[in-house]
């Protein structure tokens, strides 16, 4: 993992001296509301429907042992226990203190973590895969440069008042698992024929109202080009994305309007005008960053583990391994997966006791470290197969060994109306009954691959646009309904889904999902999922079946 | 009339302003220094710059400084508007003044203007300000310097991280 040098730490201590001084003046009545605003959005603080909410940044999804008991100090001692681990790969704590803020900072820069940039018109933290370094599917580590655009994008002086947020994702293996070409910038790792290193760079994908899948701006960028490539992208958008209105000002919409070519041109254009090599890091520096991803000493094991084979013997370690557990590059080791979805519970949510809990199992048997999914889950990245089964019997302990790794109640859904103020509808309560109704796990590993996806309204923080079930809860005449679509992807296969038929009551939500299921297993082919189905059949059987029973 | 902050490399100070921003309805005064909007400047620039007058413009946020660039020789600043403290389009419009055309002027912030911004403009070459919320030039090199280490490179010629650890 990487870890802090003299000028992190120095530049994250100034950060929250900073930050701690502005609270102060705003307590004091020094300055108002109105001006803390865009101070407080830049350290991440959010005013909710009940109180401030603080998301804190996981850069790129990884956690260290020692991070995530401080996660669970902090849920404990400044919050009501729990945390709650988001899309972006980020932890959010829903009910904190505003003269509590500056303690909480200060406690997350004594591990090496911050809340910069989670919030506000600025580039944000970094999505990557999070089986960077355990996965052979990869071409590089990823990580490497998800950190340095970290450092680069940390207080940018020219970027950090955007026309709208930014986010930007890296992924270096074929199976998309960041939701890349959704992401404001994607970038691709990709090998040259003579071996080089470089990305393939997309721009303009995006949820929220207008959903676009990203179209590819470059096919190859020599990859120690990265930052002036980036910068080049940010400038033109910085200079003509739309300000005047908060629905047009993503990158999406710029691309869209420009169209990819003409976009790209701009881009280049400006890129070529720039003085490179001052923008970009030094070999020295990539080199220096990539010294804290070399393999964590790994053991040298036999591929087959007697212990791990022996224990199958428990059906329900054996679903478990079937559903959460995943090829390591190393022989002898695992991924595994811990899912927070368990069914009935808000999908994302850890309690303190729990993110201990992993932290003793990542430090004993995951070489120390965790990982967060944009799929609200957990993944311990090096898990030793003699080690699984007692990591097993430690979750089912906790009550974290939920067998849905991708399964029908591995739900993503936003806050919806229960904490956030922009809501139209609830979604936890839909996901947990969903989940509840598919608790069977039998059941749910019959229908194999499902991923539905809830937003609570248009912004679409619950990524369901891409879900192969998406719900959006929509406001109609005061009341909650939810409009259905299917067929979406957030994969390497990205794809944004359509609208199922008018919107249904919330109690009629539970009943669709059942019957789009019904209607799965019948017309399902060998060895189709859900949205290979889908895809073969259309909409039509599954939108008839729905309002077939409506009437 | 609005006061001004000026840089000099790590000081600050009040500054006396001998510009006067001509208002767009306005004639130009018979003498003395003048900032005009891009507009009446490709109209009545060159006059006043052949008589010797120090001239200056203000850019909104949304024009380009592409288009002054043949007349930055000859402008004494460049003032660059912030509609309000989220359009952050002047920033990229500083840089490249600095940057790209080399100008050596005044790069001057004006409208919404505040202290809490003092780190990104100086990092993208201003070094003059009429602060909106009336802070000092002690309040102001203060919140300008608050960071120790930078970890890009900008107009002020700071060294990022990646050469420090190098150095
Ligand atoms: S999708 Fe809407 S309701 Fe859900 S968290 Fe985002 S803004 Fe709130």
């Amino acid at each position: 993992m990487y870890r802090y040098d003299a000028i992190d730490r120095a530049f994250v201590q100034d950060r929250t001296a900073e930050f701690a001084g502005q609270v102060v003046r705003r307590l004091a009545g020094e300055i108002t509301e109105d001006q803390f605003k865009p101070l407080r959005l830049m350290n991440g603080l959010y005013l909710q429907l009940h109180a401030y909410m603080l998301r804190v940044s996981v850069p790129y999804g990884t956690l260290s042992s020692v991070q995530l008991k401080k996660l669970a100090h902090i849920a404990r001692t400044y919050d009501k226990g729990y945390g709650h681990f988001t899309t972006r790969q980020n932890i959010q704590f829903h009910w904190i203190k505003l003269a509590d803020t500056p303690a909480i900072l200060g406690e997350l820069a004594m591990v090496e973590m911050h809340a910069l940039q989670t919030s506000g018109n600025c580039i944000r933290n970094i999505t990557s895969d999070p089986r960077a370094g355990a996965t052979a599917e990869e071409i590089d580590d990823p990580r490497v440069w998800s950190e340095l655009i970290r450092q680069w994008s940390a207080i940018h002086p020219e970027f950090s008042f955007l026309p709208r947020k930014f986010k930007i994702a890296v992924t270096a293996a074929p199976q998309d698992r960041t939701a890349a070409k959704l992401h404001d910038i994607g970038l691709l790792l990709r090998r040259a024929r003579d071996g080089s290193l470089g990305f393939e760079v997309i721009a303009g994908g995006g949820m929220g109202r207008t959903p676009y899948v990203g179209p590819t701006i470059r096919e190859f960028l020599p990859a120690h080009h990265l930052l002036s490539y980036l910068e080049a992208i940010l400038r033109v958008y910085n200079r003509h994305g739309r300000r005047d209105n908060i629905y047009k000002a993503r990158i999406k919409i710029l691309v869209a309007q420009l169209g990819a070519e003409e976009f790209a041109r701009q881009v280049e254009a400006e890129w070529e005008a720039m003085d490179r090599p001052s923008v970009d890091a030094p070999d020295t520096e990539l080199a220096r960053i990539r010294g804290f991803f070399n393999p964590p000493g790994f053991a040298v094991l036999p591929p087959k583990s007697e212990v791990f084979e022996g224990a199958k013997a428990d059906p329900a370690f054996a679903r478990f391994v079937r559903n959460n557990v995943h090829a390591h590059k190393q022989p002898g080791y695992a991924i595994v997966d811990i899912s927070l979805k368990a069914p009935g519970e808000t999908p994302g949510d850890a309690t303190a006791d729990q993110m201990d809990a992993i932290a003793d199992l990542a430090e004993r048997f995951s070489l120390d470290e965790i990982r967060v999914t944009h799929e609200q889950n957990l993944v311990l990245p090096h898990v030793r197969l003699d080690d699984v089964p007692a990591v097993f019997a430690t979750l089912k302990a906790i009550g974290l060994s939920t067998p849905n790794i991708n399964l029908v109640s591995d739900i993503i859904a936003c806050p919806g109306l229960d904490y956030c103020a922009l809501a139209n509808a609830r979604a936890i309560p839909v996901a947990q009954d969903i989940a509840t109704r598919f608790a069977d796990p039998e059941r749910a590993e019959l229908i194999g691959e499902l991923k539905i996806k809830i937003s609570g309204c248009i912004n679409a923080c619950g990524h369901h646009h891409v879900g192969h079930i998406g719900i959006l809860g929509v406001d109609k005449k005061g009341e909650e309904f939810y409009q259905f679509t299917l067929g979406g992807s957030a994969a390497e296969d990205a794809e944004v889904g359509k609208i199922l038929g008018p919107g249904l009551p919330a109690n009629r939500v539970g009943d669709a999902v059942e019957t789009l299921v019904d209607v799965y297993l019948r017309e399902r082919k060998d060895g189709e999922r859900f949205l290979d189905t889908y895809r073969r059949t259309g909409l039509t059987p599954f939108k008839e079946a729905v309002y077939a029973e409506a009437h | 009339m609005p006061k001004l902050i000026r840089l000099h490399g790590q000081a600050a100070d009040w500054a006396n302003d001998s510009f006067v921003l001509v208002g767009e309805e306005d004639a130009v005064p018979a003498s003395g220094d003048v900032i005009l909007s891009l507009a009446r400047f490709q109209a009545e620039g060159a006059a006043l710059l052949d008589d010797g007058r120090s001239v200056g413009v203000v850019l909104e946020s949304d024009q380009a400084v592409e288009d002054l660039a043949y007349d930055l020789p000859r402008l004494s600043l460049v003032a660059l508007r912030f509609p309000k403290f989220r359009d952050g389009r002047a920033y990229t419009s500083a840089r490249l003044l600095r940057e790209r055309f080399g100008f050596g002027g005044e790069i001057r912030a004006v409208g919404d203007v505040n202290r809490e911004q003092a780190g990104f403009f100086v990092r993208c070459g201003f070094d003059a300000f009429e602060p909106a919320d009336g802070s000092t030039p002690e309040q102001w090199l203060a919140a300008a310097h608050r960071f120790r280490h930078v970890y890009q490179r900008g107009a002020d010629g700071r060294e990022p991280a990646f050469v420090e650890r190098n150095g």
